[in-house]
This record gives structure tokens, C-alpha cells and sequence, in this order.
């Protein structure tokens, strides 16, 4: 019994270890768990792109599901997601508003005039103080938020067919 | 004699203009409690750097948050209130001790303990095995 017991135990630790690793290698870092899901959604009111004067706030939406999608001309990843958007837009499946994070109107308007608008809002942030509140740290981010106006899901980094179709649509479906 | 003239000048003419580096900041108070809070906080972008070390523009932007906070008077633990409220305790890079945390902070030990009490073990193996040379010694494990 005890020689047996001498080369399983070397064993069972490797297996515990291979069980960290693989869970460990499935998580992302980069992916920080937000404090602001089931919290409402921060109060903001900013300018919306290209239409001077107007101005858009959270308590627009309420009433409504919508997803607010943190983007801006700058960001490499935010063309990635721009088709999954357009897509969704011309469904219309849920209402987009965009927040143009760290931008220029100029640049904004032009990456969606050739892109394609797939927001019925687009609202700017050119300083980024909206974003802190919202806790963004990677464009894009993309939130979902119910009709009381509470944030019910983020979305860190572009959105994935897969991410789309396992996680935010399920959930738009369930909260409308 | 003229270009030494005009070598004169240019040599005096620094030292007329000349002024100490202007902080970044206004008041030297306010930069060194934001240079003591932010280098407990961590930059989310480039994780493994703090908000006083990166350049990053979000750690620009939060750096300049807190010096609005500490302007508006908001004491240090106010402040690292506000920005767990927003990106969670992984901003903080002593994070506080709790269920979540709990092996996080206890893990070191247990470890710790688990590898005193095998080398205990093994090291006690291995002396039953050894032939007795102190009697004294390998008395009481008899």
C-alpha cells in the first residue's frame, strides 16, 4: 500500500495542478468583474453628435431595454463589433445608443458616415468623465440596461457572435 | 569682439528668463496626496503598473479626477470609495479582506504551513529509516 501511495501522490498534485491551470487559462485578466452590474445606470446628460443643442440622458430611455455601446473612432476593436451593430440595428431587436468616448465630433462623424450608424443615439464624451463613471477601462464596452435603468449586464471588449447570441440577446429578450 | 559680444548675450540672456519648472499641479499639497493615493490604486489598462507610473490616457484621466476630488475636499478613503464604486476592488492593489479575498490573503500561509508540515513528515520518515546511531535520539519513536 505505502510504494503505491508514493507515486500516486506525486500524481494527484499534478492533476490538482493541471485543474488550476485549465481553469486559469479559460479566465481573463483583463476582464475585471463590474461593480456597476444591478446598479443603476450613472445619470449623465452630454451633447449628441452632430445636432447642436440636443442633448440625450439615461431617463430618455426608461421604460425601454436598450444597450449603450462605449466607442470611438480611435478604437481598432470597435470595428470588429461595427457589423454584429448594424446587424442589430436593422433588426431592430433593441434600441443602440452610442457614447463616443475620447473623440472628436470630426472623427466620430466620419468613421460612421463611412461605416454605417448603427446607433439611434450618439452621444459625446470628449473628455472621458462619463466613462469614469461608467467604469470604462477598454473600448469598447458595451452595457445593457433595463427598463427601471438598471445596468443588467457589461459586455468588456468587442461583441462576439457568440457573446451575442448565448448572453445579450437572451437577455434583452428576457427583460422586454 | 562681436561674437563675443553676442556669445555674452546669449549666455546672460537664459539666466534673465530663467524660472524654476512650474509643477504639474497647483498646489504642491494636492500632488502629493494624489502621488500617495495612486500609487495604492492600479491603472485597469496596463494592469500591472500603478495610476502614478502609467501614461496611460485613462490613468491621465483619473489622476485628474482625483485631484478634483481631493480639491472638493473628499478625504483619501472617500476617494478610493468612489473609484471601487466604479471599477471594483481590483483598483486597489491592497485589496480589503473579505469572503471573496479571504485565500487570497491566507493562501500564502496555508501554503506556507502545508510545506513545514511535509517536510516535518518526510524529514521524520526518513530518520526512522536512518540506522540508529543515537540512541538517545531514536528512543522515542521506538
Amino acid at each position: 500500500m505505502k510504494p503505491m501511495l508514493k507515486y500516486l501522490l506525486p500524481l494527484a498534485i499534478f492533476m490538482v495542478l493541471v485543474g488550476f491551470f485549465a481553469v486559469g487559462l479559460k479566465l481573463d485578466p483583463r476582464e475585471v468583474p463590474s461593480p456597476l452590474v444591478d446598479k443603476p445606470a450613472p445619470a449623465f446628460r452630454l451633447p449628441v453628435l452632430n445636432e447642436a443643442g440636443k442633448t440625450f440622458a439615461p431617463e430618455d430611455m426608461r421604460g425601454k431595454v436598450w444597450l449603450l455601446n462605449v466607442w470611438a473612432s480611435w478604437c481598432g476593436a470597435c470595428r470588429e463589433e461595427h457589423p454584429l451593430l448594424m446587424e442589430m440595428s436593422r433588426s431592430g431587436a433593441v434600441p443602440l445608443v452610442g457614447l463616443d468616448y475620447k473623440d472628436t465630433d470630426a472623427e466620430g462623424t466620419g468613421v460612421l458616415s463611412q461605416a454605417g450608424n448603427p446607433y439611434q443615439v450618439v452621444v459625446t464624451d470628449a473628455d472621458g468623465r462619463v466613462g469614469i463613471d461608467y467604469g470604462v477601462y477598454g473600448v469598447p464596452e458595451t452595457y445593457v440596461i433595463d427598463k427601471a435603468g438598471v445596468i443588467r449586464y457589461k459586455q468588456i471588449g468587442p461583441i462576439t457572435e457568440e457573446s451575442m447570441r448565448t448572453k445579450i440577446m437572451p437577455l434583452v429578450k428576457g427583460l422586454q | 569682439m562681436m561674437r563675443k559680444t553676442l556669445a555674452a548675450v546669449l549666455l546672460v540672456l537664459p539666466l534673465l528668463v530663467m524660472a524654476e519648472a512650474r509643477p504639474l499641479g497647483e498646489d504642491p499639497a494636492v500632488e502629493a496626496r494624489l502621488k500617495a493615493l495612486s500609487t495604492e490604486l492600479r491603472c485597469l489598462v496596463c494592469q500591472n503598473q500603478t495610476l502614478s507610473d502609467s501614461s496611460a490616457p485613462l490613468a491621465e484621466d483619473l489622476r485628474r479626477e482625483i485631484r478634483e476630488l481631493i480639491a472638493k475636499g473628499m478625504t483619501d478613503k472617500e476617494i478610493t470609495e468612489y473609484l471601487v464604486a466604479r471599477y471594483g476592488d481590483f483598483v486597489r492593489y491592497r485589496p480589503p479582506v473579505k469572503s471573496q479575498t479571504l485565500l487570497l490573503w491566507v493562501g500564502p500561509t496555508v501554503l506556507l504551513l502545508a510545506g513545514l508540515g511535509g517536510l516535518w513528515w518526510v524529514l521524520r520518515k526518513r530518520n526512522s529509516l536512518l540506522p540508529d546511531e543515537n540512541d538517545n535520539e531514536n528512543g522515542e519513536e521506538a
